[in-house]
Order: structure tokens, then C-alpha cells, then sequence
């Protein structure tokens, strides 16, 4: 049983944006993180703005450049995307781990973000991917990096006032590889312990650009900018793909919880990103 | 208290009118109208076992509110086929022994349906994909694969649609 909420239905983002006024309104897309932190009280809107009818917000677009989702795109809908499968490696790999399928066909990539869990699985990809959102409100829309999304555990500088309705990013550079890896108990219906998604840039033997992001080992999900940095402009080799792994595994600082305890996690994040640095780099040798 | 407002939903091709407050699930809605083969489990998204197809697409009803289902189509297994004309499906998870309990089977046969509309001729992989949002606690998930497979070569030999 939940609280008692008023359900606006809107058909416009317009509409939608009309009615996200109050400090007591929450938007819901798919529902199905909401809906469940209500049900245990962990969130007791006074009224809840379902986004299922704005039809606006959802699909998959590709231009020479970007590509650009709209955020009520559901996981399922990344899943059906041919051409999101060679254009953001990544996302398409982490939407097919993502919850169970159920819970894929109505969860959206914006809820996703929004939420804010650190184990959101769809974040570590979009932030491989330097992924901007646009965030809207019925005053104006400003684009913001996805990097520069988090504050804290569940905080983010979205406005009470705002949505966000896309997410895009820059097509990758030539001679890239982009891949995600979740360590969980099982492929599916399983919250993420440790995940890690990796971009890597290589033109001879340089890197040329290093994007490592970690979900489930800090508050948020978050950048090894200290670990990219030693890769970037650096002649490629097994040592350095090495003292990478170790600095982001300095990076994160998980915790303990009834999953995995913080020395395994902190451990996971240096074989992972070790691993899918060397996958990488043996992709494009 | 919010008394809510009357609304219409349709279930197995027909309308049904049930008065429901703003925070009713659809699985609240349903079981209330009697369509009781529509499990409630975790009520959390984890079981599935209160899948019902929206629009054929499987979703689960727990995390679903009832106000947002007017303008759709609901189906749930009973909806599917029933013991005198079942639906291939349902056949296979009898036939072979995809069945202990019972209490999943709703959930996992909508879930196979949702599958099926989409990809006739699934994989393994497709199938294991498909129903990872559907727990069994009692046979295992083989003889539930091997159900969904069997259903699918008998719906492509017969030209049929799910």
C-alpha cells in the first residue's frame, strides 16, 4: 500500500512540465524503481507525474555526429536498436544485464540517471560515452555533462522543476573500442556489485582517449579521472594498461554491504578495468 | 482519502469497470475483478510473477498503476487459452513437465508469449534472456526452456501467431 498521491497523466511535455511545480511532485517514467521506494515509504510524494503518454520523449536518433535518446526510451527499446549496437558497444551490453525483462520493457534510460542509484546500470556506459543530458523545465532547458550530474548518494542537480528529456553523445573517435562488464550473482534480475565500462582511443600505439567508469563502488557512479589521465597521450603497453587499473581501484571508495564487502569490490574494479583495458587493446593491434 | 475515480479496463478482450484510487496497482485492480491467475509475488519487480502483457508487450502489473492501463489491452495467461483450447504454450508446460508449483507459471507463460511476438525462433540465450525476470522455486528453469522451445517450433509448424 502506498500513500495517497494525486496521478497527473499528461500527454505533452509541456503539460507535464506545467504540473512540476511543487517541491512534492515527483515524475515517474517506468515506475519501476519509484514505484517500489514508495511502496517500502522510502518516498511519499504528495503527487506523481507519469510520463507514459508523452510519447515526445521516447526513441533512438542518429545523425553523422551524435546520437541522441529520448529519456523515456525504454531498456528494451536500446536492446531492439540495431545500430546503437555499433555506435555505443556499451549501452546495448549493459541494457542486456540489466534487471529482468519485465522490468527492461517499462524502466527507461532517464529514470535510470535520475535516480541516481550508484548501481544504476545504464550510467557506467553513458559516461563511457562523455553522454550530455538535457534538462528542461516549463522556464527553459540546459545541457549538462552526465559527469557533472552527481553531487552525493542521490543527489543531483536536477530542479525540482526540471525533467530531463534527452541524452546524447558524440559519435567515437576512429580506432575505439567501448565495452561495459557487470559483476553480479547472476546475468539477470541481479543488483550490480561491481560495474565497470571502459572507451579506449588508440592511433599508433597512443592513447588518444581513456573514459573509464565505475557503478556500485562510490555514492554515485563515477569517473577514474585520475586513471584516465595516466593513459591519455601514453604509449600503450601491458605495465601501463596495469598502474591504470590500480589508480581507478584508488579511485572508487566502496562499501560494505550484503552484496560483496569493500576490499572484494575495490579488488573487482582492478581485474575489471584491467580486463577490459586489455580487451581493448588487443582489439585494435 | 482519495475514493479515486471509475475506470475501464480491458482485459482478455473485454471491458471491465472497477472504481480504483490514484495508488492501486493494475495487479491490485486485477485480482480485485477476480482475474486471480495473475500472481502477486515480490511486489518488487523481481519474481515476475504478475507479468501481464500490455498492449502484448510483458510488463509487470505490481509496478504498474492501474489508471495509466485505460486506453490499452490487457492480457493475461487465462487470456491465452484455457483447458479445453489451450494455448500452445500452455500445452508444452504440461506436456513437458514445465509445472510443480504452479505459482510461476502464469508469470513465465506471459513472459514466453512476450518473447514469441517478437522473435518466433528464439535461441537459447533469447529464451534464458526473456524469462530473467521470472523466478521459479521449485523445478529449475530446464524443463520451463525446454516448454518454451518446444511451443515455438509447434506455433511455427502450425503458421501460428502467439
Amino acid at each position: 500500500m502506498f500513500c495517497d498521491f494525486d496521478l497527473h497523466m499528461p500527454d505533452r511535455l509541456d503539460d507535464a512540465l506545467s504540473v512540476l511545480t511543487d517541491e512534492k511532485g515527483m515524475p515517474m517514467a517506468g515506475g519501476t524503481n519509484l514505484l517500489v521506494d514508495m511502496r517500502s515509504r522510502k518516498e511519499t510524494p504528495a503527487s506523481v507525474i507519469a510520463l507514459g503518454n508523452v510519447g515526445e520523449l521516447r526513441g533512438i536518433h542518429f545523425n553523422d555526429e551524435r546520437t541522441t535518446i529520448g529519456s523515456r526510451t525504454t531498456v528494451s527499446d536500446l536492446l531492439q536498436s540495431t545500430e546503437l549496437v555499433s555506435s555505443s558497444p556499451s549501452l546495448v551490453e549493459a541494457a542486456a544485464v540489466f534487471a529482468g525483462q519485465m522490468v527492461r520493457n517499462a524502466a527507461t534510460v532517464g529514470g535510470n540517471i535520475a535516480c541516481a542509484s550508484p548501481a544504476a546500470d545504464l550510467v557506467p556506459p553513458l559516461l563511457s560515452l562523455d553522454a550530455e543530458l538535457m534538462l528542461v523545465s516549463a522556464s527553459g532547458s540546459r545541457t549538462v555533462p552526465l559527469a557533472d550530474y552527481y553531487q552525493g548518494y542521490k543527489r543531483n542537480i536536477r530542479g525540482k522543476d526540471e525533467l530531463i528529456t534527452q541524452i546524447s553523445w558524440a559519435r567515437l573517435p576512429e580506432n575505439s573500442v567501448n565495452m561495459f562488464y557487470k559483476l553480479a550473482r547472476r546475468k539477470g534480475d541481479a543488483i550490480t556489485i561491481v560495474g565497470v565500462a571502459v572507451t579506449l582511443s588508440i592511433s599508433n600505439g597512443i592513447c588518444r582517449k581513456a573514459r573509464i567508469a565505475l557503478g556500485a563502488v562510490a555514492p554515485y557512479v563515477l569517473r577514474a579521472r585520475e586513471s584516465e589521465r595516466r593513459l591519455e597521450g601514453q604509449v600503450i603497453s601491458e605495465e601501463l594498461l596495469c598502474a591504470a587499473a590500480s589508480q581507478a581501484a584508488r579511485e572508487c571508495c566502496p562499501i560494505d554491504d550484503v552484496r560483496a564487502s569493500a576490499t572484494y569490490r575495490r579488488h573487482v574494479v582492478k581485474a575489471l578495468v584491467g580486463r577490459l583495458l586489455s580487451q581493448s587493446w588487443n582489439r585494435l593491434v | 482519502m482519495n475514493n479515486g475515480k471509475m475506470i475501464t479496463l480491458t482485459v482478455n478482450g473485454r471491458s471491465e469497470d472497477i472504481q480504483v484510487p490514484a495508488h492501486r496497482t493494475l495487479l491490485e485492480a486485477l485480482r480485485d475483478l477476480g482475474h486471480i491467475e495473475v500472481k502477486r509475488g515480490c511486489e518488487k519487480g523481481d519474481c515476475g510473477a504478475c507479468a501481464v502483457l500490455v498492449d502484448d508487450i510483458a510488463i509487470d502489473s505490481c509496478l504498474t498503476l492501474a489508471w495509466t492501463c485505460e486506453d490499452v489491452k490487457i492480457t493475461t495467461v487465462s487470456g491465452l487459452g484455457n483447458a479445453e483450447n489451450p494455448h500452445p504454450l500452455q500445452s508444452a508446460f504440461v506436456d513437458l513437465g514445465a509445472v510443480q508449483c504452479g505459482f510461476c507459471s502464469p508469470g513465465m507463460i506471459v513472459a514466453a508469449v512476450g518473447l514469441l511476438n517478437e522473435k518466433p525462433d528464439p535461441t537459447e540465450d533469447d529464451i534464458r534472456l526473456a524469462l530473467s525476470g521470472n523466478l521459479c522455486r521449485c523445478t529449475g528453469y530446464t524443463k520451463i526452456f525446454d516448454a518454451v522451445k518446444h511451443a515455438a517450433l509447434v506455433m511455427s509448424a502450425e503458421g501460428a501467431k502467439p
